[in-house]
């Protein structure tokens, strides 16, 4: 059997299997409170997400919880239960930067970076593939004594080191 | 004692000075007596560190003596304090710290200066880097953050004690093996900028640089992973990376240490890179300095920092120098650094390399990105914001879900070239095996088009499954031929493999550790928690465990006092283990710490912290977490150095035998 049509069935099987799981998925009633409670702070000092501050005696987080539970149950969206919060405790009670006003460059920049990264190698790797080969005039040359011997040392390194 | 300790620090900065001065001297007016001033400015250094050595005796014996004159042993230690703590008492605060510093450094300077006859003038001229470097770090000590510093006034009777997070065993090598990693790249710096003053030719600096950094390099790694589990194992929240600054600080040199690792075989076997290696050996150094300036400087604030102190104008201008200095040297002196090859195919380790730099340095900066933006935030809006787990699992994971298939597919390549069809021959069955894990955890339950995060997780084991099979699959082809021409088992051929090429091999089997890692990791999304207030006989129910309060109890020491429960775990009708989440009450800090109980399996860690008294009903309130395949994470680590480590071992011999007059085919992928 060819490898090359046990790569294609396997890659028939993997979709088949992902179309049949896809219909398989259901909600989690839970994962708001999770979800939300993963995107905020612990205010107290101790720079952890609300739902992990385990910080003994700590005067913030179960009040915390409870009014992102009361902000739930109000049945407030999650962009408005994060406005509370930011209203009542700051800016910094938001775990990650909004995607708003200046603070869109801390999401932006990684990306710019990648891009500007990724073209500046595709570039690299073009430019030096570009490069004239060092070839001997008139073709392959016999080699012989210490050229032969060096280049088995390099080929060596090419292959061991 | 103080006066010793005092006394030892001046001198060590008096003759570091020395040792700079004339070792530069010494190099820079080659002549008659130049060689002797040279050997003397050599035997400086190593009398440096002699000295800084007797100072961290001194400060570690005041603590065993509790000698609360001083005002370190004072704020960071007690008489009821153990003996392991009361060693560590050398790293916990600012001061001893800077001087654990300096001593680690004089350490490597002593070990780089005796052996200076492997190429006695680029050793010379490292030896004056480190003189320097050690110089600031003196400086500190002596005027800015002096550990033999005297208390004034009436001697308090007992230490301040030692900060309860800190008083765990791991604590006693944490700090070291970091600090070996942080301090360790200040060798590669020196051999780098050395080498760019002398103009050095050829790459035999660049093979004496790259075993040290692989050295570092290991202890870096150890470092950090040994804060993640400590961080696990005392910090009780049940996860064990937090993308805190400090956290951040000590990941940024590992990325782009890592970086360097792989482009080294670059400058090594093709004279590709050499600029650029220079610049990665630098950014390594320099952002180990940089996150200790983060640390220590209160400029940012994190769980794990120093408090706020006026050093951070020291390490500001130490940054400024070193920058300037190497940009000096770099753009003086780089003619000799131009890339002699060039690229012949698309496909092929070097363009692989390439990517896998471009990515490693991307994360890097993603993570001094995140780290930076509340001071920028600040500085532009007028206002601070967090940058925290959210923003990181967003941005870095994509960033090293592509690092993994790197990882998977550039061993893959050969040098040079590599065909499609050698690449397709060697990367199918891997290819169906990472797609069968796929399925597989599919079939299981994981959906991935519910949360990203499950996409995240099905990518990375996918991807991890791939580069272990890619690893195990070159170990048996290689092994498989030789195992031919020996009549060896194939187990013992893959041994005769590793030890033909230990680096390769070694390398290899650091990227099946990274696999095995990022197993462990990607169970993160799949931790449950549970909180319950447990009565006598109470019963909660996490996972396949049903945990049963059997009872709650308190005792007292010198040290602290505390209060645990006793939990048995059952698995079914079975009670498998019991369990005591406790929590402390150091008396001489006057603070509370939890300390969690674990109990790890290869499939799941089950997790207790007790966090507290009901003060209503006095009944104790227990959070129980089970965070899926975290052993793996440690596993995984360990690995990671025993393959550093095998690769740090010396090839064999190679042995020579007259050629077959049929050519068998090489192993495919064959290169480094």
């Amino acid at each position: 059997m060819k490898p090359t049509f046990i790569l294609r069935r396997g890659l028939h099987v993997g979709l088949l299997c992902l179309a049949v799981f896809a219909l398989l998925g259901a909600g989690d009633e839970s994962a708001r409170f999770n979800s939300l409670g993963h995107k905020l702070m612990c205010v107290c000092g101790c720079n952890q997400i609300l739902l992990e501050c385990n910080h003994v005696g700590c005067t913030y987080s179960d009040r915390m919880r409870g009014e992102l539970i009361a902000g739930l149950d109000r049945g407030e969206n999650d962009d408005l239960t994060l406005q509370d919060f930011v209203q009542k405790y700051g800016p910094t009670v938001l775990a990650a930067p909004t995607a708003t006003g200046f603070n869109r460059v801390a999401w932006v920049m990684p990306f710019l970076a990648l891009v500007l990264g990724l073209t500046t190698t595709i570039f690299i790797v073009l430019a030096w593939r570009k490069r004239p080969a060092l070839a001997a005039p008139g073709g392959v040359l016999p080699v012989s004594g210490m050229d032969l011997e060096r280049f088995r040392t390099q080929a060596r390194k090419d292959t061991e080191g | 004692m103080s006066q010793i300790g005092s006394f030892a620090l001046l001198l060590a900065l008096a003759l570091s000075a020395y040792s700079f001065l004339a070792g530069a001297l010494a190099l820079a007016r080659p002549g008659p007596g130049s060689e002797r001033l040279g050997e003397t400015a050599r035997r400086a250094g190593i009398a440096t560190f002699a000295l800084v050595f007797l100072a961290a005796v001194v400060l570690v014996t005041s603590a065993f003596q509790d000698d609360f004159s001083i005002a370190y042993i004072y704020h960071h230690s007690n008489r009821d304090l153990p003996a392991p703590y009361k060693f560590a008492t050398l790293w916990s605060g600012q001061e001893g710290s800077l001087l654990f510093w300096s001593l680690l450094l004089g350490a490597y300077g002593l070990v780089l200066r005796l052996r200076h006859r492997t190429d006695t003038r680029l050793f010379a001229h490292s030896s004056v880097i480190i003189a320097g470097v050690q110089i600031f770090f003196l400086l500190l000590l002596n005027f800015a953050a002096h550990p033999f510093a005297l208390m004034t006034g009436t001697l308090p009777a007992d230490g301040a004690g030692l900060n309860p997070l800190l008083q765990y065993p791991e604590m006693v090598i944490h700090p070291p093996m970091l600090y070996l990693g942080y301090v360790g790249f200040t060798i590669p710096f020196a051999f780098a900028l050395g080498a760019l003053i002398m103009r050095y030719p050829g790459e035999k600096w660049i093979r004496i640089t790259r075993r040290w950094t692989m050295v570092t390099w290991a202890f870096l790694t150890c470092g950090v992973f040994l804060g993640a589990h400590w961080a696990y194992s005392v910090l009780g929240w049940g996860g064990y990376w937090g993308w805190d600054p400090v956290e951040n600080a000590s990941l940024m040199p590992w990325l782009t240490g890592t970086a360097f690792l792989h482009s080294v075989m670059m400058q090594e076997k093709r004279g590709m890179l050499k600029m650029w290696n220079m610049w990665l050996i630098f950014a390594t150094f320099w952002l180990a300095i940089l996150g200790t300036f983060l640390t220590r400087s209160g400029i940012i604030s994190s769980v794990h920092a120093f408090a706020q102190s006026s050093i951070g104008g020291w390490f500001k201008w130490f940054l400024l120098i070193t920058l300037a200095t190497f940009t000096f040297f770099f753009f003086k002196n780089n003619s000799h650094l131009r890339s002699e090859h060039k690229l012949e195919s698309l496909i092929s380790r070097e363009s692989s390399f390439l990517f896998n730099n471009l990515l490693l340095l991307l994360a890097c900066f993603t993570v001094l990105w995140g780290t930076w933006f509340p001071l920028i935030s600040e500085y532009v809006q007028g206002n601070k914001v967090t940058v925290g787990p959210p923003f990181y699992n967003k941005v870095a994971i994509p960033v090293a879900l592509l690092l993994l298939l790197l990882t998977a597919v550039g061993p893959l390549l050969a040098w040079r070239k590599t065909s499609l069809e050698s690449l397709k021959r060697n990367f199918m069955w891997p290819a169906l095996g990472a797609l069968a894990v796929g399925v597989l955890m599919i079939a299981l339950g994981v959906r991935p088009w519910n949360d990203i995060a499950y996409f995240y997780a099905l990518m990375a084991a996918m991807l991890a499954a791939l580069v272990g099979l890619t690893v195990l699959s070159e170990f048996i082809r290689g092994g498989r031929v030789i195992s031919r021409h020996t009549g060896q088992n194939l187990l013992a051929s893959m041994v005769h493999l590793w030890h033909r090429n230990t680096r390769r091999y070694g390398g290899y089997i650091v990227h099946f550790g990274v696999a095995v890692v990022i197993i462990g990791i990607l169970g993160t999304p799949f931790n449950q928690d549970k909180e319950k207030e447990m009565g006598y006989g109470d019963k909660m129910t996490i996972g396949p465990y049903t945990l049963v309060c059997e009872s709650y109890t308190q005792d007292d020491n010198a040290n602290y006092s505390n209060e645990w429960a006793i939990i048995n775990v059952f698995k079914g009708d079975k009670q498998i283990t019991t369990m005591y989440p406790e929590r402390r009450f150091y008396k001489a800090s006057q603070q509370p710490q939890t300390l969690p109980r674990i109990r790890s399996t290869v499939k799941e860690d089950l997790y207790l912290t007790y966090e507290g008294l009901n003060e209503t009903t006095g009944r104790p309130i227990i959070k129980a977490h089970l965070n899926p395949l975290v052993m793996w994470i440690w596993v995984g680590v360990l690995i990671m150095i025993g393959g550093t480590v095998l690769g740090l071992i010396p090839n064999a011999a190679p042995v020579r035998v007259a050629a077959p007059a049929r050519i068998e085919p090489a192993p495919a992928g064959a290169g480094d």
